[in-house]
């Protein structure tokens, strides 16, 4: 098996903790990897007065994948935020987050496996406001032809590589006509030119949001527009038991960075209290992309097994607290490791 | 007209029967209303899908703006906007034209009559309802390049928070929570915000916050119990109110309010659902529950009890229509007709709730 070579930001408040937990697991399960080890956040602005600094960005640059912890910005001065900055350093178009019912994880929906696709640049995210005249403002959503046709391209391959079976595009066409508009004209047309063996569908958002609240098992992929994708990441999220559990991935060009999207915690940190499974399922998902681009099939079978290896010990109720069960994030882990089982 | 029958001359009320379910549930609607004996005098328009076949792409008739400005009020089945056709959203059109700001939409689960994994949601939702992406304006900046201006103004945003705050006054609410993504948005969304804050120094009895959408949306999917009223912008509120109607029981059951200044209309929240049109199948709750809300707007707070009452008594005796019921014992599944004939019969009971 190859080595590779992955920079790691552990970023503050529970990361060091949730990292050191899955590089434990990672290690057992026989992943080749060699961290390069940066900082971010509020622990990088002690040590260098940069929230993000030029070698952690140099990095990531150079070896192309990162696993990063929750990063905290400090609000109000004039700092802008970790994520934003990394997402248009590296043009990280595609935000990718599965959403998945975990064993032994009760929550009022079952058998939700749904992977939310939202692109990451456009939209009202633009930055792009201004008065128009006093007491009148306005934010300026934007589409292009071209950020419009690579998500729509780049969601459908991943879909055709993870063999999935149907993509669904929630919009606001009916009122948003261009915008919203050319957003479904790409899907539209990728599906129809490129990708017909996929089925493709649309739902207005409203009445979207209230089928996925329904029953959201009955979705597979949903493409989204960065607004939209936003809301419903954390809606989606909320439904399979909250921003704890689930993990999530940015994606461009030539960079991938994998994190966990909830926050630092800084009222459990240091306690060996945080869960550390959604940095544990970004890394799988890691796995699967580091096989996918270096062509190194060992790891999808690291993966499967890590992955095996958690749904099991939830399954038998070895959680942490947030979940309802008793462990720390040390002895999770090491129930987690318990369970990989070897070939 | 001489004076003498002036003076009987009854509040007049535009009816628009609508698209698809429309007709059915404004039928099972007026008939309960006549024979609580209302002392509303029901004149139906034409609006939607027929319209548009006639070539007015508006959707609504010269003589049915004129009904509507006359009589100030509006009872209003659900339209089909034709898509990729390039028309205009008639409710868009109706707001926007008759300046109705605000959209209320009251959300309440009717456990355990109507099963839900939330049994004590009694949430408001006001969605602030001419601005935002609404407007309409969009352009093609460059070949590639196409744009769409989300707009926001200080009175606009005054008039629907105001609105909000007086909501809660004089329902005797307690909470209002102000959901906007003013991080993001800092001009726009952070305008609606920094409003609602200076507004709430205005009503210190009221407990104002303020969260991030996407967290707020997540919670009311969550645990929508936790909620008392929440003011929002026009997209967020859209979403929203769809949310939480389904999570509370059905989008079948919500009523709702569109507010202006001189005119009004009542609504159910849910579209024409072509799929079950003419099938007497239909729950006519939404429609209903929005003209119960109606009389009590109207001031016929009386008549609007006794419709309410009649309504919750054939809930909570089991008698539904096919979205909402669950079998069991006790539990009856009835036509949209079948239910309406059913509220009659127990006008003047009272119920448990
Ligand atoms: N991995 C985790 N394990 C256990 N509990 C968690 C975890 N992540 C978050 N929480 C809980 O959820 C709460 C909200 O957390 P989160 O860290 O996302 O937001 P935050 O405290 O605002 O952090 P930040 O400022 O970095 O965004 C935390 O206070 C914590 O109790
Ligand atoms: N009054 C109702 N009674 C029973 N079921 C309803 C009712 N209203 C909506 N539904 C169900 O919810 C689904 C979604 O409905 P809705 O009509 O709001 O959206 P739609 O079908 O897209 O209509 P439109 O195009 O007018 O928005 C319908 O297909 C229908 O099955
Ligand atoms: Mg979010
Ligand atoms: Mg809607």
């Amino acid at each position: 098996m190859a080595v590779h070579t992955v920079v790691l930001i552990p970023g503050d408040g529970i990361g060091p903790e949730i990292t050191d937990a899955v590089l434990a697991v990672l290690e057992a399960a026989g992943a080749q990897i060699e961290w390069v080890r940066h900082q971010a956040g509020i622990t990088a602005l002690e040590t260098s007065g940069e929230v993000l600094p030029a070698d952690t960005l140099e990095a990531i640059e150079h070896h192309g994948v990162a696993l990063k912890g929750p990063c905290t910005t400090p609000v109000g001065e004039g700092f802008s935020s970790v994520n934003v900055q990394l997402r248009k350093t590296f043009d990280l178009y595609a935000a990718v987050r599965p959403v998945r019912s975990l064993p032994g994880v009760k929550t009022r929906y079952e058998d939700v496996d749904l992977i939310i696709i939202r692109e990451n640049t456009e939209g009202l995210y633009s930055g792009v406001e201004n008065e128009v005249t006093p007491g009148v403002v306005m934010s300026m959503k934007v589409a292009t032809e071209n950020g419009c046709e690579r998500i729509a391209k780049w969601a459908f391959r991943f879909a055709t590589q993870r063999q999935r079976e149907k993509i669904t595009v929630f919009h606001k066409a009916n009122i948003m006509k261009m915008t919203d508009g050319l957003f479904l004209r790409s899907a539209e047309y990728t599906h129809r030119h490129d990708y017909p063996n996929i089925e493709y569908t649309s739902a207005i958002i409203d009445a979207g949001c209230m089928r996925l609240v329904q029953d959201p098992s009955q979705f597979d992929v949903l493409l989204l527009e960065n607004l939209y994708g936003d809301v419903i990441s954390d809606l989606c999220a909320g439904l399979v038991g909250g921003l704890g559990v689930v993990p999530g991935a940015n994606y461009g060009e030539k960079e991938a960075i994998f994190e966990a999207v909830h926050g630092s915690a800084p009222d459990i940190a240091g306690k060996n209290i945080a869960n550390p499974l959604a940095l544990l399922m970004s890394a799988v998902m890691m796995l699967n992309y580091l096989a996918e681009t270096t062509e190194d099939n060992s790891l999808l079978d690291v993966a499967a097994r890590i992955r095996e290896a958690y749904d099991e010990a939830l399954q038998a109720g070895e959680k942490t607290r947030d979940l309802g069960g008793n462990l720390g994030t040390a002895e999770f882990a090491q129930a987690v490791i318990k369970r990989i089982k070897h070939n | 007209m001489s004076p003498q029958v002036e003076k009987e001359v009854l509040q007049q009320v535009s009816v628009a029967p609508g698209d698809g379910v429309g007709p059915e549930i404004t039928q099972a609607t007026l008939r309960i209303l006549s024979a609580a004996k209302v002392p509303l005098q029901f004149n139906t328009i034409d609006m939607g899908l027929k319209v548009w076949e006639q070539g007015l792409t508006s959707g609504v008739t010269e003589a049915s703006w004129q009904s509507i400005r006359d009589s100030g009020v509006l009872l209003k089945g659900p339209m089909t906007t034709p898509q990729g056709s390039g028309m205009k959203s008639l409710n868009v059109t109706l707001r926007k034209s008759l300046g109705l700001f605000a959209n209320v939409r009251p959300v309440r689960s009717y456990t355990p009559y109507v099963a839900s994994h939330h049994p004590d949601v009694d949430l408001v939702i006001i969605r602030e309802n001419e601005e935002d992406l609404y407007a309409g304006i969009e352009h093609r900046q460059t070949q590639d390049v196409v744009q769409c201006l989300k707009l926001v103004s200080r009175p606009g945003c005054e008039r629907i928070v105001r609105y909000a705050f007086e909501f809660v006054m004089t329902r005797k609410r307690k909470r209002l929570t102000c959901m906007t993504k003013d991080n993001i948005m800092k001009l726009t969304d952070g305008l609606f915000h920094e409003v609602f804050d200076e507004v709430a120094k205005e009503y210190p009895e009221v407990q104002a916050d303020h969260m991030i959408v996407d967290i707020g949306m997540a919670r009311v999917a969550s645990d929508p119990a936790s909620f008392d009223v929440i003011v929002t912008p026009n997209l967020y509120g859209d979403i929203l109110s769809d949310i939480a109607a389904e999570v509370a029981g059905s989008v079948g059951m919500a009523p709702s309010a569109n507010i202006g200044e001189s005119i009004s209309i009542f609504e159910a929240i849910h579209g024409s659902a072509p799929d079950i049109a003419g099938q007497n199948i239909a729950n006519p709750s939404g429609l209903l529950i929005s003209a119960v809300k109606m009389l009590a707007h109207l001031g016929l707070g009386d008549y609007a009890e006794l419709i309410h009452n009649a309504w919750l008594c054939t809930i909570e005796e089991g008698i539904h229509t096919k979205d909402v019921y669950q079998g069991g014992k006790g539990y009856q599944c009835v036509g949209t007709d079948e239910f309406a004939s059913a509220v009659i019969e127990r006008l003047g009971k009272t119920s448990k709730t």
